[in-house]
């Protein structure tokens, strides 16, 4: 099953840890997931931990799935950097600030893997 | 051993002024008091060893001197006609000072990360002014607290303890027991969990959220509908009782509204009802900055510049319009022909598009650490950690200026001195 939902991005204290280490599986881990809270995830039909390919009007990004409870319904959160970058809005509006929050996204189960940072870079060479 | 006390954290715009450092044998063994933030950028992580070159970005890097980094860094940088340079805010002011002389002498755009953080809240300013207060009123006055679109929990872990909601001060002497806390997000944060009031605000309605605030409380409740943006009416007149009731109230502000639909007229707005408080009470705004010195680029930038952020020198004098010269405006536009990213991560932290961009140009990277910029450089030279191995200048999230110690002895020399000597180069390539 998919879901729709409204993606935003921001900090935790995990990603802020390790932003000076992002060659680590730390960073990693604390950055490419997408949190849903267990309604949604019971849509998607599938357990925290798996893989889902999250999808914008920008791109795609495969991460982990993890739950939230503190998320209202059709709400995701990535945590800022790179996996999350890689699906936000890059239209400043005419103030020089990226859509960071508020991107309509699609959610799916995904087979795919998590790209490490240095793979998910590559692939905008 | 030596201890030393009463050190600054080079982490978030807190910038704590209490932590203690043990070093042995010029190794950081111990952090106390700071957060797991602060710790861990203090104790360290892997470090780029020497300056490295490649030409093509899909080969491996060569390791080289500073010299030859130095000099490659300076022919790309002069053979631009429209250089970016990016970062900032993990440095000294110091080193500000020397990148905006860079800036000047290339008719490059210079950019901080506030382009990606708080840069909206700065043209907020320019509309409203903003009515704000140090660290030290909030912890000392403020008895009612609002965070709205920040989770300080997690960005900010000692605001809370130090200067906010249990802080006791002169006139706070209860501490928690005698605050009020609001929180205003999108979600049922950490930080949510532990107000007094949670507001729920459906995604992009900051705006109207704010407004329906103003109306209420200039005594225009009859035209608030129902809900506004998710909020039950009758929640946003018991919010307004508070704030109006308060002896002084401390709003801080976060991503939640810099990054969602309408941008900085959130802020604009907010700085009203901010300024419309102060007719009932007293109240004050404050953003909440990210890195230890963001806020300080932005007070050296003005100083030097007369603009904040996203300075084009293009013109042969400062120019400035976010919109149109924000680093992310002008990569998007492929505009940018050549970058230097210095003590800041556009690798990381820029859209996928923006990155893109900087895969196909030459990027020149000063930074201690390895990451996504690296991975799209082609000169990488490494340097000395501001705030922990270069002593100078910082500004905390709410502009008092601060000196940051030197705890061990750098291994790499500072951005400063690479700065000067890229300068120097550049101005040799161009027979002045």
């Amino acid at each position: 099953m998919t879901l729709d939902a409204i993606l935003i991005t921001g900090r935790t204290i995990n990603q802020g840890a390790t932003i000076e280490n992002k060659t680590s599986l730390d960073y990693q881990e604390a950055t490419a997931y997408c949190e849903l809270n267990p309604k949604d995830i019971g849509i998607l039909g599938i357990s925290p931990g798996s893989c889902v390919s999250v999808i914008t009007d920008h791109g795609d990004v495969v991460v982990k799935l993890k739950e939230n409870i503190g998320n209202p319904d059709g709400l995701a959160f990535i945590p800022m950097g790179p996996w999350a970058n890689a699906v936000v809005d890059p239209d400043t509006r005419g103030c020089g600030m990226p859509g960071f929050k508020g991107i309509p996204s699609r959610i799916e189960p995904t087979e795919k893997k998590v790209l490490s940072m240095k793979e998910l870079i590559a692939g905008y060479k | 051993m030596t201890v030393i006390t009463d050190a600054l954290c080079p982490f978030c715009g807190c910038l704590c002024d209490d932590l203690t450092i043990v070093v042995d044998d010029n190794k950081i063994t111990d952090v106390k008091q700071a957060c797991k933030l602060g710790t861990a950028k203090i104790m360290g992580h892997h470090r780029i060893k020497e300056p490295m070159m490649r030409k093509d970005k899909n080969s491996e890097f060569t390791e080289v001197s500073y010299e030859e980094a130095i000099n490659e860094a300076a022919r790309i940088l002069s053979n631009s006609k429209r250089p970016l340079l990016y970062g900032w805010a993990s440095a000294v002011c110091e080193v500000h000072k020397k990148g905006i002389l860079l800036a000047e002498e290339l008719g490059a755009i210079i950019d901080n990360t506030a382009t990606v953080c708080h840069a909206p809240s700065t043209l907020a300013v320019h509309e409203k002014g903003l009515p704000t207060a140090t660290l030290g009123q909030i912890k000392n006055r403020a008895d009612v607290i609002v965070f709205w679109g920040s989770n300080p929990v997690h960005a900010h872990p000692r605001h809370m303890g130090r200067y906010s909601v249990f802080s006791k001060g002169l006139f706070t002497e209860k501490g928690r027991k005698g605050r009020k806390v609001i929180v205003v997000d999108v979600r049922k944060t950490e930080t949510a969990n532990m107000a007094d009031e949670f507001v729920q605000v459906q995604q992009g309605s900051d705006y109207l959220v704010v407004s329906a605030l103003r109306a209420i409380l200039s005594g225009h409740a009859d035209v608030v509908p129902d809900t506004v943006g998710g909020v039950p009416k009758e929640q946003l007149i018991k919010i307004v009782e508070v704030l109006k009731t308060a002896k002084f109230v401390g709003i801080f502000f976060g991503m939640g509204l810099t990054q969602s639909e309408s941008r900085y007229k959130n802020i604009d707005n907010a700085i009203s009802l901010t300024f419309e408080l102060n007719s009932f009470t007293k109240c004050a705004i404050t953003p909440m900055r990210g890195h230890y010195n963001v806020t300080g680029f932005g007070q050296v930038c003005s100083w030097e510049t007369g603009f904040a952020t996203a300075v084009d020198f293009a013109r042969n004098a400062p120019y400035y319009n976010p919109g149109e010269t924000a680093a992310n405006d002008v990569l998007l536009r492929k505009e940018t022909d050549a970058a230097m990213i210095i003590a800041g991560d556009a690798g990381a932290h820029f859209p996928a598009d923006s990155v893109r961009h900087l895969a196909k140009i030459p990027v020149v990277q000063i930074d201690p650490y390895w990451n996504p910029t690296t991975e799209v450089s082609n000169v990488v030279i490494p340097v000395a950690i501001c705030g922990v191995e270069v002593e100078g200048t910082a500004y905390r999230m709410d502009g008092v200026s601060m000196r940051m110690r030197k705890m061990i002895e750098p291994t790499h020399p500072p951005d400063t001195q690479i700065l000067e000597r890229i300068t120097q180069r550049v101005r040799e390539l161009r027979g002045e």
